[in-house]
């Protein structure tokens, strides 16, 4: 079962979806196998065993005129960035397509807070938004066949991090030393829908320090002080 | 003293899979799980397993293993395969029916022949550690199963037990999977982004089984379905046996470890009870799909369990009066038992 809130992506919808997320795992359903949210529509796995079609979309559509009292307030982090060379195969390429600096482009990322609309893809790959129109780019026409993990990423009004190492698309601008995700951590998935996200940039050697502690997601600390 | 079986070779694609991981699709997680969970239901049924147990996964060609303890009871059913003790002496050895091998016995699971795969359940299950509540491999993430990873020569498969227990074997005489075609799909959720020709050719018209096979998913070739609407949608949640579309025009469906959101429109969703017959059709297999309701999907499904019922009635009764009834066979075609220890096939021990 699907619950569409609309066809584009903006924070408006998204925001129903998220609503509608949290309002659903509250009613703790054994019918309910997964739920996913997307930008802008929440998909309920649902065991048809336990309940028919018809019944669930009876006792869904009774919570959704009152969502706004589930709206999730979401959570503050800083994500250390390092944009050096050898870690952004694209920087360059990036730079030079919007016809700006490297610095340039550091700037624009790191200076804007994103909104994580939701996580697919690959496990805890969040897609975070929206990016400064000054570098939006279409996806690669070519995607890499192998995007190391932790890569920082963008594409079109998107950012992400690659959690995993994978093929994929997007232009690799950076990468960070912490984990997204931690099949041992509960949650497994650092990020969530209605988080908002800071990119800190931290130099390489900063990087390596980081990268050495390898510490997993249940050691990450959301920021007490909103950025935002 | 450590029970497990050794890979000798890994086969193509050997892992372990149990009926899948919920509750973390939210985050990315796919379900994984057997392709074919049919076929690992029977498995795990015929070595006295509950269903849900993790198994392995044989994908075209399988492993040769060695058993490393006192004793282990082994089923394998899905699609055939020769499987043949190497060692001592070579012996064949069934399918779709249990058996006992021990210590030393080194055996194998040739290519199997008229399906994609086939599974090999183990009395009592393998010990092994679950990632987020479920034993299933996801390679991708490098979790679930053994080490994240399908089997390589040389490791060690951990046993629950040391031994065989003390009972009959089991044989289900009709060595056929529920399930037959055509493959039922029903339209939606974004039907509206194809050409009502679309739908007509997808229903009407014959798609075979291309290369382009894995866990993930499987590409069609065949009549190409027209876009009304362009081929990129805002990406949301994707069900198992999902038809997306991308821009050639060629369907792809998203089978176990299917990514949990994607950016293409699906035409269709294949229904659940039909998801095992599609995922165990090999390259080249021909398919056609008919068009089905809600309604019949769920109708599908309840049958589908009735008929695991009904085999589990078929092996307790065979189990505990040790006799082979030929009326419920004929009428019920499902199980019968007993191989039992003055078999011939297990006289060389």
């Amino acid at each position: 079962m699907v619950v569409e809130f609309g066809e584009e992506i903006d924070l408006h919808t998204n925001r129903k979806v998220t609503a509608l997320h949290a309002a659903v795992s509250a009613l703790e359903l054994a019918s309910i196998t997964d739920l996913v949210p997307t930008f802008r529509s929440l998909a309920i796995h649902y065991d048809p065993d336990i309940v028919p079609f018809a019944e669930l979309e009876i006792e869904l559509r009774a919570i959704l005129p009152d969502l706004s009292s589930h709206s999730f307030s979401g959570r503050d982090w800083s994500i250390p960035a390092c944009y050096d060379l050898d870690l952004s195969p694209d920087l360059q390429a990036v730079a030079d397509s919007c016809s700006l600096s490297i610095e340039q482009v550091i700037r624009c990322h790191s200076g804007a807070t994103y909104h994580v609309y939701m996580v697919g893809f690959l496990p805890g790959y969040p897609y975070l938004g929206d990016l400064a129109a000054e570098i939006a780019l279409p996806r690669k026409i070519t995607p890499s066949l192998r995007i190391p993990a932790r890569s920082i990423a963008i594409a079109e009004r998107m950012t992400a991090v690659y959690p995993i190492e994978s093929p994929g698309g997007w232009h690799v601008i950076g990468r960070t030393p912490m984990r997204l995700f931690d099949e041992t951590a509960t949650p497994p998935a650092l990020l969530a829908p209605g988080d908002r996200v800071r990119f800190s940039p931290v130099t390489r050697h900063e990087y390596d320090r980081l990268s050495k502690n390898d510490s997993g997601v249940d050691d990450a600390q959301p920021n007490k002080n909103p950025a935002t | 003293m450590i029970s497990t079986l050794r890979v000798h070779k890994p086969g193509l694609h050997t892992t372990i899979q149990d009926l899948g991981r919920y509750g973390l699709q939210s985050m990315g997680v796919p379900v994984s799980g057997a392709l074919d969970s049919s076929a690992l239901r029977i498995a795990n049924l015929l070595v006295g397993n509950e269903p849900t147990t993790a198994a392995l996964e044989v994908l075209a060609a399988g492993p040769t293993l060695e058993v490393n303890t006192e004793s282990v009871r082994i089923a394998v059913a899905g699609g055939n395969a020769l499987i043949e003790r190497l060692s001592p002496y070579p012996r064949r050895l069934p399918t779709f029916e249990s058996f006992c091998l021990h210590r030393g016995d080194v055996f194998c699971i040739g290519p199997v022949t008229d399906m994609a795969m086939t599974y090999l359940a183990v009395e009592g299950g393998f010990d092994l550690p679950t990632a987020m509540g479920s034993h299933s491999t996801y390679t991708r993430g490098g979790f679930g199963g053994f080490k994240g990873r399908q089997l390589a020569s040389d490791d060690e498969l951990s046993l629950i037990l040391p031994a065989a227990t003390d009972r009959d074997e089991l044989r289900f005489v009709e060595r056929t999977l529920p399930g037959e075609p055509p493959i039922r799909v029903i339209p939606g959720p974004q039907a509206d982004f194809f050409t009502a020709a679309a739908l007509d050719t997808l229903f009407s018209r014959e798609y075979t089984v291309s290369a382009a096979v894995d866990r993930m998913g499987m590409r069609l070739n065949g009549p190409q379905l027209e876009h009304a609407r362009g081929f990129n949608i805002t990406s949301d949640g994707t069900a198992p046996g999902s038809i997306q579309v991308p821009g050639d025009g060629l369907p792809i469906v998203l089978l176990a470890d299917r990514q949990t959101t994607g950016g293409y429109p699906k035409i269709g969703c294949v229904i659940s009870a039909d998801l095992p017959t599609l995922a165990r059709l090999r390259p080249g297999s021909t398919i056609r799909f008919s068009k089905s309701t809600l309604e019949q999907a769920t109708e599908a499904r309840r049958e589908r369990e009735n008929w695991f019922a009904r085999f589990l009635d078929q092996i307790k009764r065979a189990g505990t009066s040790g006799i082979i009834d030929p009326t419920a066979l004929q009428t019920q075609n499902l199980v019968s038992g007993v191989v039992g220890p003055d078999d011939p096939a297990d006289s060389d021990r």
